[in-house]
């Protein structure tokens, strides 16, 4: 049986405009973070500083998230508290009605993708409109994000003009950058006008002074969070950091990381709502901290480390993988090697578990990550938590739900087999005599692949050949 | 409902051992040893190279390039504080500058003038960072968050003693924490931009399209 997966990759393959927008995409970025750091002593030094803050902010986490909640209540910022994307939604829900709002204006945010939040609403009938370019370009097409931090980099210039002239015939045809930014720009200004609800996501929660950061370039994100009337933070639980001086070394290794810039266009950090006197800015504020799987996550302690990650994207602009396959072909809201280790373990390994097998482990997402995951190691235990026999010995979900009788039989033959030399050597010498009759047909290997030849002879035959003694 | 998802969120948090990993000393702040000059020269640089102008002045002369931006740019408004140092100080010499406007009401009353009548805001900064080419700006009463966003020019003054090497430095040395945090604090680098049409630059997509820097 052929799983969705492998459909939406196959199909994905074929595509070879979309294949090569991300070559180019992936290219660029690659080469723009090298530039940024000339020293490499530099950037380890700072890898394993961020790695430390954000690990610290992990070891006291339940401590951190009721600092930040007291700081942030005290500054008039309402927290709220969902284990699950439908309890999410329903927050959000309640706030909206409470304010008989009949649309949102939405800066960027993973976690809202996660949540379903726009089906959510417009079943509800509250229009949500992206404000982020990639965002809006996409929500004009009726896709999602392809990418955590450029949401359209599957779509090149020529596309975004086609599609521009189609859903607005006023405006004459453009394949100008600059043109297709202005328009943007004149249809969003009137909703970030009227919009009675701003929605943004969170890079980091200050725990010390109660403060949500976001990083951004187009200023979508102070827009909505400052011209309507309320503005809703939606984020994960572990996006917490201690103290304030932990934010200057996460935010340059983030923007160097994540688009090669040494540091965004704004950097925007939010700590109450309007204060009496003040004439701008949301009346209310909101947070909702999202769990999501992540608490279970964090019973782990080796895919603890899955929590480290601050969305930079590193990891999957420099995978092999992704690049070729392309970020829709994952099915998943978040995509490349993050997606692969993050969404198993949301999910269950029973449904995105396959995830952890699209990877080489080739390691260079491990190499670039500003946090040190250990991404090749985690995708590793996945696999093992897939087929492992004794399911019950870990919290992974969905754990033992990969393992089939047949791939199970095989390696315990193998097994068996590889230690008992008589039957070993017996094999291989009978494999090696009737080589030429052995399958060229391996199955999905041999798709794209010649069947591996056997040697002449086998290793042990030559090794005593040589007249190497065992002894 | 939200009560319970706390508390078990929490609990879930709290049940598994929590490895203590040792870290418990902050030193972030910058290896650099970059003088008065060298701060101007990078700050300067890096505010080029994203498509802000940057502007030298001194106390005497800053008036003088704010008008002659303003002649430049043919601004035919300009949307300035009465109340702050630098506001005063131009609000006392309007007739050089075009027509000044002030943000003296809560936007819920001239929200309509303010996104689509104003040409360009005047604001002071709290400082800057040398390394990145930022703007420190911690929107007050006087000079509200939308000054610095709605308009399609930004003219901000940065002091140069306030012109810091490092964002960690500035944070350090202008005690934020021990001040408590304003209700928005900004960091501004540049006018506003996107590369989400083919990883291709195009300035001006929601906030300024011009970022004027006058440096005293």
């Amino acid at each position: 049986m052929t799983s969705t997966f492998r459909q939406t990759v196959r199909a994905n393959l074929a595509k070879p405009e979309v294949r090569a927008n991300f070559y180019r995409a992936m290219d660029g970025l690659m080469t723009r973070r090298l530039d940024q750091f000339p020293d490499k002593a530099e950037l380890e030094r700072l890898r394993t500083q961020s790695m430390a803050i954000r690990a610290n902010a992990l070891s006291k986490l339940p401590e951190l998230l009721e600092t930040l909640e007291a700081n942030l209540t005290r500054n008039g910022i309402q927290v709220h508290w969902a284990e699950t994307p439908e309890q999410g939604n329903q927050i959000v829900q309640a706030i909206l009605e409470r304010h008989n709002a009949k649309s949102i204006i939405k800066g960027k945010s993973m976690v809202s993708e996660e949540m379903g939040m726009n089906h959510f609403l417009e079943a509800l009938g509250i229009e949500c409109l992206e404000s982020d370019l990639g965002e809006f370009i996409i929500q004009l097409d009726g896709e999602t994000p392809s990418h955590i931090i450029m949401p359209a980099i599957h779509k090149n210039r020529i596309q975004i003009a086609k599609l521009f002239h189609q859903k607005f015939p006023d405006i004459p045809y453009t394949e100008d950058v600059d043109e297709l930014t202005q328009t943007a720009r004149r249809i969003l200004r009137d909703k970030f006008y009227a919009a009675p609800v701003g929605l943004s996501g969170v890079n980091f929660m200050v725990a010390e002074t109660g403060t949500l950061c976001l990083v951004e370039n187009e200023g979508n994100g102070r827009m909505s969070t400052t011209a309507p009337p309320v503005h809703i933070a939606v984020t994960g639980i572990e996006k917490v950091v201690e103290s304030l001086s932990d934010v200057p070394p996460l935010l340059s290794i983030l923007t160097r990381s994540a688009t090669g810039q040494p540091i965004t266009t704004y950097f925007n950090m939010i700590s109450s709502p309007r204060k009496v006197g003040e004439k701008d800015g949301p009346e209310e504020v909101h947070l909702v901290l999202l769990d999501n799987g992540r608490s279970n996550i964090y019973s782990d302690p080796e895919l603890l480390a899955t929590l480290r990650c601050i969305r930079c994207g590193a990891c999957i602009n420099h995978c092999p993988v992704y690049v070729r396959i392309g970020g829709h072909s994952y099915g998943t809201v978040y995509p490349g090697p993050i997606g692969s280790i993050l969404e198993p373990q949301k999910a269950g390994l029973d449904v995105h578990g396959e995830l952890a097998q699209a990877s080489t482990l080739c390691g260079a997402c491990s190499e670039v990550c500003p946090v040190r995951i250990p991404i090749p190691s985690i995708l590793n235990r996945l696999r093992y938590d897939g087929v492992r026999k004794d399911a019950a010995n870990t919290n992974t979900v969905g754990s033992g739900k990969r393992r089939t009788l047949s791939e199970a039989a095989t390696w315990k033959t193998w097994a068996w087999a590889a230690t008992h030399p008589t039957i070993y050597h017996a094999g291989s010498t009978l494999a090696t005599r009737f080589k030429g009759m052995l399958p060229t047909n391996l199955g999905a290997w041999t798709t794209v692949r010649s069947a591996p030849k056997l040697a002449e002879s086998t290793l042990h035959q030559q090794v005593k050949n040589l007249g190497v003694d065992h002894e | 409902m939200s009560n319970t998802a706390r508390a078990n969120i929490l609990a879930r948090l709290r049940e598994p051992q929590r490895p203590d990993c040792g870290f418990n000393e902050r030193d972030y702040l910058s290896r650099y040893d970059w003088d008065t000059a060298e701060r101007v020269r990078r700050f300067t640089e890096r505010m080029v190279a994203v498509r802000a102008e940057v502007h030298h002045a001194t106390p005497e002369t800053w008036l003088d390039v704010v008008s002659q931006v303003c002649a430049a740019k043919g601004l035919s408004n300009l949307l300035v504080s009465p109340e702050t140092m630098l506001g005063k100080q131009l609000h006392a010499q309007a007739d050089r500058f075009p027509a000044l406007k002030t943000y003296d009401q809560p936007i819920e009353s001239w929200k309509q003038e303010l996104f689509y009548g104003v040409d360009a805001a005047f604001t002071g900064t709290y400082g800057g960072i040398a390394e990145t080419g930022t703007l420190i700006v911690m929107p007050s009463a006087d000079e509200p968050r939308l000054m610095s966003l709605v308009p399609p020019v930004h003219i901000a003054v940065l002091e140069v003693d306030k012109l810091y090497t490092t964002f960690a430095e500035a944070v350090q040395a202008q005690g934020w924490v021990q001040a408590g945090m304003p209700t928005n604090a900004l960091l501004i680098s540049g006018p506003s931009k996107s590369a989400d049409i083919e990883q291709t630059l195009a300035y001006g997509v929601h906030g300024p399209k011009e970022l004027v820097v006058i440096l005293i």
